[in-house]
């Protein structure tokens, strides 16, 4: 008989007030008893329609029916045949949407915690430290994957699970991608996400760092270099500006910056690290989404006394994940909705002082189904700021666009595609992640490099 | 890891360093920079080739010590080595097609002009080039400029050595006495550079300058390195670092090179008491 409880075993986080002055993980996973509580509320549906709901096809009622009868190391077993990060996935893949979102359970009451469970059996393994890794029998065929980021790395890990010799080329000096630049260490702890990477090395996968591809060697290159199929998961790395006056002046950043600065280059440990990072006291967060929210609790955490997000839609429409919205209104972010700004006001020596905004209100639903939000004329007022983090999006780097003729991209910069396995109009190169379609989240870029790793494995072996 | 060939120091604040780095030696052209980090807490500092080896298979770079990160980097010896070094980087200098070029210098920024007077002198336009340091200690590739300039004038601010005065009074002597250059190429200080578009405006000359603000990945992520250019947002790291000097927003990019002064001197005299400390 399944536990019928109506909610999910509660997990504990970090309160509040106290996660809110540090960089740890706020929420602390389960404990076995938890873990095994919360697995028996699985009713083990024949059509598993949480299976559905997850792009890289975890084996879900299998995986949590280990963990009820305890052996959670066969459940890990089982998520890692088809997830190449199964820890990443269980902090930060929007479940809601997914697997959650499809849960029966959900019906009436929460849906079973499957991505609590996921990440319980993950980390759970990584305390065990017990070697996992099945080294494939080598085919000797090389193939590239450009981008270190979830859609590359887990292309990688399918190939390398396939026997080819993956070469990963990541621009920065530490493979990751958003995973190590973008999500702050409390939702994502970076040693984590390298125990994942050493676990795709382990299976034989060999990552380049410092590798600018389209700047130190070109795609073509590598195809004649003996690579013979390309995969491209470079990522949506180029910062929107809001294009407004002011943008340019001294305590201004794009989400990008403020979030690698303290992410990737650690400025929250400055001095002991050397990048640093200016915080102030007023901060606003421009945008409504999970970036904006990372950046809202990392400034708070750094000390900020007052952080605002600004959007100018309602709260109902921000893209956010309600998990972060919840947790951000917690440890005491301001929501200052329907509120978008006009320009950046800085003082003669160039700092920020402070931030105008008009109020918007709802209209008709515009091409995104959502009410189009407009100006209310005359209520312009300006909010004090010292610091301003623009966070309204990012396209793709048109880096590898400028240098790979034959690839074709779509007007905004993204790759085009023919079909869900990633083919781009170049032959033996494959796209996938937000370089395809535009900033979206981890687990659809994972999903995409799963689709391309299958197809790039028939086009190898096609063209034999 | 990145091998430090060769270590040489120009002047005591000045170091050159040949780096083992055959990929990017390979690919660099003149008007490319590179980034480093020295070591794992390390930041991301960008500095421009200073030259290229395609042979050997290595990359020239010659930096100013002013903070932390080019002081832990002058600390390093040859055969020891670097934790990054990633590039070439930015879009190389256009200097086909030109007839008479003034190549400026200030101070280390001769070490970037070098380059570009080098490649010029090699594309067969007429080179004079103009190299400024505030005394003689601080002179730096004179014989190198030398070399491959028609006419090589180092002025120094206090006189000491060669021409006494700035580098702007030397290129309007110049332009003065007759020389018609179709082009200006400026580096240095910000207000240096400046002042020879304020020059080179009054003339008419197109200039070109090179803008070498705080960057961290050098590739369009992070858009710190942003500046205004006719009046438009430009990133430095993938639309420069070359601009038109009469299009850059001096005052603004000066404002934002200040934007970690604060950081940067308590860096630097952290460090400095920290190393007191050790001896």
């Amino acid at each position: 008989m399944p536990n019928m409880s109506l909610k999910k075993v509660s997990m504990p986080e970090q309160e509040p007030q106290v996660r809110n002055k540090n960089f740890e993980e706020v929420a602390l996973g389960y404990t076995p008893e938890m873990a095994m509580e919360e697995a028996t509320r699985c009713l083990h549906c024949k059509n598993a329609p949480c299976v559905n709901g997850c792009p890289v096809n975890v084996q879900i009622p299998d995986f949590i029916a280990k963990i009820a009868e305890g052996d959670f190391d066969a459940a890990y077993d089982v998520i890692a045949q088809t997830n190449s990060l199964p820890a990443v996935c269980g902090r930060v893949c929007p479940q809601e949407n997914q697997c959650e979102g499809k849960c029966v359970r959900g019906i009436k009451g929460e849906p079973v915690g499957i991505g609590r469970l996921e990440r319980f059996a993950a980390d759970y393994r990584m305390k065990q430290g017990k070697e996992t890794v099945q080294k494939s029998e080598p085919n000797g065929i090389k193939v590239a994957v450009v981008g270190g980021g979830p859609a590359g790395l887990t292309c990688a890990g399918d190939l390398a699970k396939l026997g080819y010799e993956v070469t990963v080329f990541e621009a920065f000096h530490t493979p990751g991608g958003v995973l190590m630049y973008g999500i702050p260490e409390f939702r994502l702890p970076k040693e984590i996400v390298q125990k994942e990477i050493n676990a795709l090395k382990k299976l034989g996968v060999t990552i380049q760092t410092n590798m600018v591809v389209g700047k130190v060697v070109s795609v073509d290159e590598l195809l004649e270099d003996g690579f013979r199929a390309v995969f491209i998961g470079s990522g949506a790395g180029l910062p929107s500006f809001m294009k407004m006056e002011g943008e340019n002046l001294n305590g201004v950043y794009s989400a990008n910056e403020f979030l690698t600065r303290i992410n990737l280059m650690k400025a929250y440990r400055f001095p002991e690290t050397d990048t640093p990072v200016k915080i102030g006291n007023k901060v606003a967060i421009v945008g409504g989404g999970n970036v904006a929210m990372d950046a809202a609790r990392s400034a708070k955490r750094l000390g900020a006394e007052e952080v605002s997000i600004v959007y100018r839609r309602s709260e109902e429409e921000m893209p956010a994940r309600l998990e972060e919205v919840h947790h951000a209104k917690e440890e005491g972010i301001q929501f200052k909705m329907l509120t978008n700004p006009v320009r950046i006001l800085g003082d003669e020596n160039g700092w920020v002082t402070g931030m105008e905004c008009v109020k918007m209100e709802l209209g008709e639903p515009d091409a995104s189904g959502r009410r189009r939000p407009v100006p209310v004329k005359g209520s312009e007022e300006v909010l004090p700021m010292d610091t301003v983090v623009i966070a309204i999006g990012q396209t793709p780097n048109p880096l590898i666009k400028a240098t790979t003729p034959g690839l074709e991209t779509q007007t905004w910069g993204g790759i085009v595609v023919k079909d869900e396995a990633g083919q781009t109009s170049k032959k033996g190169v494959y796209a996938g992640g937000d370089v395809v379609t535009g900033a979206a989240t981890v687990i659809l870029a994972m999903g995409a490099g799963k689709n391309a790793a299958a197809a790039m494995d028939a086009y190898i072996r096609g063209n034999q | 890891m990145y091998k430090i060939v060769r270590k040489e120091t120009l002047n005591p604040s000045v170091t050159l360093m040949e780096i083992e780095a055959p990929m990017i030696a390979k690919k660099a052209q003149p008007g490319q920079f590179i980034i480093l980090r020295v070591h794992e807490n390390g930041e991301r500092i960008p500095l421009t080739v200073a030259d290229y080896d395609r042979e050997k298979g290595t990359v020239t770079i010659i930096f100013q010590i002013v903070g932390k990160t080019t002081q832990r980097l002058n600390e390093l010896e040859e055969g020891e080595c670097l934790q990054d070094f990633v590039g070439p980087l930015g879009v190389a200098s256009h200097l086909a097609g030109y007839q008479k070029v003034a190549v400026i210098g200030g101070g280390l920024g001769t070490a970037i002009a070098y380059p570009q007077a080098k490649e010029l002198h090699r594309l067969g336009a007429q080179v004079h080039s103009i190299a400024g340091f505030r005394n003689k200690d601080l002179i730096i590739l004179e014989k190198e400029l030398t070399a491959c300039s028609d006419r090589c004038v180092i002025a120094t601010d206090d006189g000491s050595n060669g021409t006494k005065g700035f580098v702007t009074n030397v290129l309007e002597g110049l332009i003065q006495e007759g020389n018609q250059y179709d082009l200006v190429i400026a580096i240095g200080p910000l207000v240096m550079m400046k002042a020879v578009c304020d020059v080179t405006k009054k003339y008419d000359i197109k200039t070109i300058v090179s803008m070498n603000p705080i960057m961290i990945d050098g590739t369009g992520m992070c858009g710190g390195c942003r500046l205004t250019v006719g009046g438009e947002t430009k990133f430095a790291c993938v639309d420069g670092p070359d601009f038109d000097g009469h299009q850059v927003d001096f005052d603004e990019a000066i404002r934002r090179s200040r934007m970690f002064q604060e950081e940067e001197k308590f860096a630097r005299e952290a460090d400095c008491r920290l190393m007191k400390k050790g001896e």
